[in-house]
């Protein structure tokens, strides 16, 4: 049976007709950047196990395009900060956190890292945001992939909402 | 020695070194003045085959006199049997033989007891930090270190 199917011509003859597009210019980034997370997995405990099965097939990170992790802070714009992070290992995540270049966005994800969680005592650092500013919190011991996901979305939302300077820092 | 358990050859040779002895929970305790700790573990390891040294830890008895209890274990893979030997060392000089020579890795246990106690083991030459890092003031792991102190060594920022 044949399909009577309209299709767009490859080497269509220009028109003058749907060839310019007009935006803003923080929304066409935002959008841009909103879809390109290179995330940069600070792992250091057992929250890693989510960390793995969010990034897996079934969950699947890829569909909101961060899914591709980069091991140089150099090379990436979000940090997520899986598991405790101690007082001895804090001077590392700062190091890290210092080196990416910006734009870039920080991710704290699960309890420990949020707050501490429930290690209150001499060796835990409670909470990432003591030494870096975070974007999105996610908490849970450790987060169900849906709240990740919901963390990811939202912090999609934000980077859609910021303003987004590219040469200078007023444009 | 068919039949007959490791604990009844062991307990008898070395009771004189100990103060006193028992067994709890299937293993052989003893409880030893901290003179007499060179002496018993030697005599454990090369007698009655005790190899491997397991740990080393300490009891904070916050309130008791003499207030630390030191605990070593150790194992024998030929029997397949523990032993333990604890002495007890006072707050004003919380210091013991060291082990290194025994076993080398006694080395990194004696660290770590040392930080988390201020235990001294007389002997072990590079008593650092191992868990814990340089600058760190007090023993954790005392009763009277306050739970909730901290000592970052990053800055904390500014509260927005």
């Amino acid at each position: 049976m044949k399909m009577d199917r309209k299709t767009i011509p490859i080497a269509h003859e220009k028109s003058g007709a749907f060839e310019f597009i007009s935006t803003k210019k923080d929304e066409l980034i935002g959008w841009a950047r909103k879809f390109s997370l290179f995330p940069y997995p600070f792992v250091t405990a057992c929250c890693a196990m989510e960390f793995m099965a969010v990034s897996g097939t079934p969950y699947d990170t890829d569909r909101f395009g961060a899914a591709l992790p980069r091991f140089s802070p150099r090379q990436s714009d979000l940090l997520m900060v899986v598991g405790t992070i101690t007082h001895k290992q804090a001077p590392i995540l700062l190091k890290v956190w210092e080196q990416m270049c910006e734009p870039k966005w920080v991710l704290a994800f699960g309890a420990c890292a949020t707050s501490g969680g429930f290690y209150q005592n001499y060796a835990a650092l409670p909470g990432i945001d003591k030494i870096i500013p975070v974007d999105v919190y996610v908490p849970g011991c450790p987060p169900r992939p849906e709240m990740v996901i919901d963390g990811i979305m939202q912090l999609q939302d934000k980077i859609a909402r910021q303003r987004h300077p590219i040469l200078t820092k007023d444009f | 020695m068919a039949g007959a358990h490791p604990f009844d050859r062991v307990r008898p040779a070395l009771a004189p070194l100990a103060r006193e002895t028992s067994i709890a929970h299937g293993v052989l305790v003893f409880a030893i003045e901290p003179a007499n700790l060179l002496a018993l573990v030697r005599r454990l390891k090369d007698e009655f085959g005790f190899d491997l040294f397991l740990d080393v830890t300490a009891v904070d008895w916050l309130g008791q006199t003499p207030r630390f209890e030191v605990v070593w274990h150790f194992y024998s893979t030929q029997h397949k049997v523990r032993v333990r030997v604890k002495t007890r060392v006072a707050e004003a000089d919380p210091t013991v033989d060291s082990l290194v020579a025994l076993y080398g890795s006694a080395r990194f246990m004696e660290r770590e007891c040392h930080e988390m106690y201020g235990i001294a083991f007389r002997g072990n030459a590079d008593l650092r930090p191992i868990l814990l890092y340089e600058g760190f003031v007090g023993h954790p792991l005392r009763k009277d270190y306050p739970k909730q102190h901290e000592q970052p060594l990053v800055p904390y920022r500014a509260a927005e």
